[in-house]
C-alpha cells in the first residue's frame, strides 16, 4: 500500500444537496484518507446514498466541491471519474454474460486485451467458472462478486459501495464482510462503504462517520464511536445505550459527580461532550454489557468507587452466550443489562431487587438538551 | 399450455368422496380450455381448411368447383403476380423502418423522460385508434392533396425533385405514389411500433444507464450498449407487429395510391370481389402467409431474441 500518495483521498468540501424544498443533505466537509475503509453509517433517508451518489457524479451536488486527489471532479460526468460504484442490487447487465459484464469498463476505455486481466479478477472474487453464465444464473452472493469485479477491474481510485449486501441472507452477508474487507486490503483502494447495518459498518470500516437527517452526527473509528458516543442519536442508533437523566453536582478533580434519583453517579470529565455547570443536567449513558448485577443481599460484597444503581428484575431472557435483563429502577424505568453466562446467580429472577453496578470510566455524557430516544426507532428497521 | 395440462391434480379433501373431486380436479383445465379453442375452431381452423380447400379447386362461378388438386394455381398466381408480392415487402419494410425511427425516440421519450406527461403523450398515441381506419386513411387523402399545403412546402423545398428522381413520387403529385402509399401505412401502424417498444424500454433498471456511465460509457455508448440490446424485444414485437399487417394491407394501396402501386392485399381483394376467381385468390393468400412466415422465422433466428430476459 502506497501511503505517501494522496490521489485517492476524498474530500467534500461544504458539499449539500437539496430537492426543491427538502434538504436531503446539510453543507458537509469530509475527507477520507487514501486506502482507507471508510463507511457512512444511518437509517434510510439520512442522505448517506445521496452523499455517495455525488461522489459517483451521479448527482449533482447543490453547492460545494468534491475533489479526488488534487483534480477537482465536481463538474466531471460519472463516466470521466476515476471512480466506480457497486450498485444496490448491483446493476448488472442481463444481455451481458459474466465476462462482458467485468470487462465493461475495460471495453470502454479502449483497452484491447482483456481476457487476462478479466481471468485475473474473477479468480479474485472466485468465479472463475461462471465467466460464461449470465447474471440471472448467479446467485445472489456471485451477483454480488461480479459487480465487485466489474469495478474493481477499472482500478478505480475509489470505490464506492452502495449496501452492497442488502440483497443477502444473515450468513451469506458475515461471510461477504469478512470477504471484502479481504479484497480491500489486498488490492489498497479507498473504499467509501453505505450502509445502514451498524454492525457491518463497524466490522468493516476503519472510520465511520454516522448520518442523521443530512448530516454527519459523529466521525470516528468503530470502537470509538460505540464507547464514547457524542449524540443520543449515535448512543441508540449504534448498539444500546441505557441514558439516565441526572443533575450535575460536584467536581472532584477529573470527575464530574452528579446525582440521580437520590444517589451519586461519578462521569470522568473527558467522557462528558455537553458543558456541565452546577446544577445543569446531563445524560448519563452505559452500555448494557459494561453493567454488573448483583443481589440486593449481597450488595455490601460490591467493591467501592463503583457507580451504583438500585432496581427490581423487570424482565430476563436467556440467549446462549448471555442473559439479558430489563431492570425497573428509581433512576430510569428501563435499564438493560447484558450478563454473560458464567456463573449464574440462580436468585436473579424478575421481581428480585438487585444493584446494578459497573467501572466509573464506562460512562459517558450527553447534552440533555437533546431527545433521549433519537436513533431509537431507525434501529428497529 | 402445456403446463396447465399437466398440472397435477390437486390433493382430495376427504377420505370418503375420493373419486369426484379428483375427476373433476383433472378435467379443470381443459374446461378451461374449451371456449378458446371452440372459437379458434370456428374462426381459425374450419377457414383455413375451407380456403386450402378452396385454393386447390376448378371450375367457374356458374358451373361451381370442384376439389381437383390443381396446384397449378399457386404457380400461376406467382407467376403473375410476384411484382405485387415484392412490392408488399418492399413498401412494408420501408414503413416498418420508418416506424422504428420515427417510433423509437418517441418510446425512449416517455419511457425515461416524459416525467408527469407519460400518460397524456401515452393517451395521443392511442388516441386515432378511437377513429375508424378508413376515416385516417381518406384524411391523408386531404393532407397529401395536389395543390395542398403540404405538396406545396415539399416543392418549394425541391424535396419532391429529389423524390421523383428516386421514383418515390411523380411529378409535383404526391397523392397516388408509393411515397404515399408508405407515408399512410407508417402512420396507420406506428403506434403497434410505439407500445410494444416502449413496454420493453420501460422494462429496462434506470440503475443500469447509471452503472454504465459509472463504467465509462458515454451516453451514446450506454444507448448502444445496453438500452439498445435490452430494448431488442420491443424492437422485434414491434417490427413483426408493423410488418405483418402492412404487407397484407391493401387500404392504403387502395385510398392513396394508383393502379402502379398496387399490393398483393389489392390483387387478393379484387381476385375475391370483382374478379371472383376464388382458387387464385386462396391460393395467394398461403402464399403471402408462406412468405410472412419463413421471414418472420428467419428474423428471429437472427436477431436472438430468445436469449433475451
Amino acid at each position: 500500500m502506497k501511503t505517501t500518495d494522496n490521489s485517492g483521498d476524498v474530500r467534500l468540501s461544504g458539499i449539500s444537496k437539496t430537492y426543491g424544498s427538502f434538504t436531503a443533505v446539510h453543507p458537509l466537509d469530509l475527507t477520507v484518507p487514501q486506502g482507507s475503509f471508510f463507511a457512512l453509517l444511518g437509517a434510510s433517508g439520512c442522505g448517506k446514498t445521496t452523499t455517495l451518489r455525488m461522489i459517483a457524479g451521479l448527482e449533482e451536488p447543490s453547492s460545494g466541491t468534491v475533489r479526488l486527489g488534487d483534480q477537482d471532479v465536481t463538474a466531471l460526468p460519472p463516466y470521466k471519474r476515476p471512480v466506480n460504484t457497486v450498485f444496490q442490487s448491483y446493476a448488472l447487465f442481463p444481455h451481458l454474460d459474466v465476462f462482458e459484464n467485468v470487462a465493461f469498463g475495460l471495453r470502454r476505455r479502449g483497452i484491447k486485451s482483456v481476457k487476462k486481466q478479466v481471468e485475473d479478477m474473477l479468480e479474485l472474487v472466485q468465479l472463475g467458472e461462471q465467466a460464461r453464465k449470465k447474471p440471472h444464473q448467479l446467485s445472489g452472493g456471485q451477483q454480488q462478486r461480479v459487480a465487485v469485479a466489474r469495478a474493481l477491474i477499472n482500478h478505480p481510485q475509489v470505490l464506492l459501495l452502495d449496501e452492497p449486501l442488502g440483497a443477502l441472507d444473515l450468513k451469506l452477508r458475515r461471510q461477504m464482510q469478512l470477504e471484502l474487507k479481504r479484497i480491500q486490503t489486498e488490492v489498497g483502494i479507498t473504499f467509501v462503504h453505505v450502509t445502514h447495518d451498524q454492525e457491518e459498518a463497524m466490522t468493516m470500516a476503519d472510520t465511520v462517520a454516522v448520518m442523521n437527517a443530512g448530516r454527519v452526527e459523529q466521525l470516528g473509528a468503530p470502537t470509538d464511536l460505540y464507547e464514547n458516543p457524542q449524540t443520543t442519536f449515535v448512543a441508540n442508533f449504534l448498539g444500546t445505550s441505557n441514558l439516565i437523566e441526572a443533575e450535575v453536582g460536584t467536581r472532584s478533580g477529573d470527575d464530574i459527580v452528579l446525582e440521580a434519583g437520590g444517589g451519586k453517579l461519578v462521569l470522568p470529565a473527558a467522557r462528558c461532550s455537553a458543558p456541565t455547570t452546577a446544577g445543569g443536567r446531563l445524560l448519563v449513558g452505559v452500555r448494557p454489557e459494561k453493567i454488573s448485577l448483583t443481589h440486593a443481599d449481597d450488595a455490601g460484597e460490591i467493591p467501592e468507587g463503583r457507580n451504583r444503581v438500585t432496581g427490581r428484575i423487570a424482565d430476563a431472557s436467556f440467549i446462549g452466550v448471555s442473559t439479558q435483563y430489563v431492570i425497573d429502577s428509581p433512576v430510569c424505568p428501563e435499564l438493560d443489562v447484558y450478563v454473560q453466562n458464567i456463573e449464574r446467580d440462580s436468585r436473579l429472577v424478575p421481581g428480585a431487587e438487585v444493584v446494578l453496578h459497573w467501572n466509573p470510566a464506562h460512562t459517558f455524557g450527553l447534552d440533555a438538551a437533546q431527545d433521549i430516544d433519537a436513533g431509537l426507532e431507525e434501529e428497529a428497521a | 399450455m402445456s403446463t396447465l395440462t399437466e398440472a397435477p391434480p390437486p390433493p382430495s379433501p376427504t377420505v370418503t368422496d375420493k373419486k369426484a373431486p379428483r375427476r373433476r380436479g383433472r378435467f379443470t383445465p381443459y374446461w378451461l380450455l374449451l371456449p378458446g379453442m371452440l372459437w379458434l375452431i370456428v374462426f381459425f381452423a374450419l377457414p383455413m381448411i375451407y380456403q386450402a380447400s378452396t385454393s386447390v379447386q376448378t371450375g367457374s362461378l356458374e358451373e361451381g368447383y370442384r376439389v381437383t388438386w390443381h396446384f397449378a394455381t399457386y404457380w400461376h398466381a406467382l407467376a403473375d403476380y410476384w411484382p405485387q408480392f415484392l412490392r408488399s415487402v418492399a413498401y412494408a419494410a420501408s414503413a416498418t423502418v420508418l416506424c422504428l425511427l420515427l417510433g423509437y425516440p418517441l418510446a425512449y421519450l416517455i419511457a425515461f423522460r416524459a416525467g408527469r406527461w407519460r400518460n397524456l403523450i401515452m393517451i395521443l398515441v392511442i388516441a386515432p385508434f378511437f377513429t375508424s381506419f378508413l376515416i385516417r386513411t381518406l384524411a391523408w387523402k386531404t393532407i397529401l392533396a395536389d395543390g395542398g399545403p403540404v405538396v406545396g412546402a415539399l416543392n418549394t423545398l425541391h424535396v419532391l425533385d429529389v423524390t421523383s428522381w428516386l421514383g418515390w413520387t411523380a411529378g409535383d403529385r404526391v397523392l397516388a405514389t408509393p411515397l404515399a402509399v408508405v407515408c399512410g401505412l407508417t402512420y396507420n401502424f406506428l403506434p403497434f411500433m410505439i407500445l410494444p417498444l416502449y413496454t420493453s424500454l420501460e422494462r429496462i433498471d434506470g440503475r443500469l444507464h447509471e452503472a454504465a456511465g459509472d463504467l465509462y460509457a458515454k451516453p451514446w455508448t450506454t444507448f448502444r450498449k445496453v438500452t439498445f440490446p435490452l430494448s431488442m424485444p420491443g424492437v422485434v414485437s414491434g417490427t413483426l407487429l408493423t410488418f405483418i399487417p402492412a404487407a397484407g394491407d391493401y387500404v392504403n394501396a387502395e385510398l392513396l395510391g394508383s393502379t402502379d402501386t398496387r399490393m398483393i392485399g389489392n390483387v387478393i381483394q379484387t381476385q375475391f370481389l370483382r374478379i371472383l376467381d376464388y382458387p387464385t385468390a386462396a391460393a395467394l393468400s398461403f402464399i403471402l402467409m408462406a412468405a410472412i412466415l419463413l421471414m418472420v422465422t428467419v428474423y428471429i433466428r437472427r436477431s436472438g431474441t430468445e436469449d433475451l430476459v
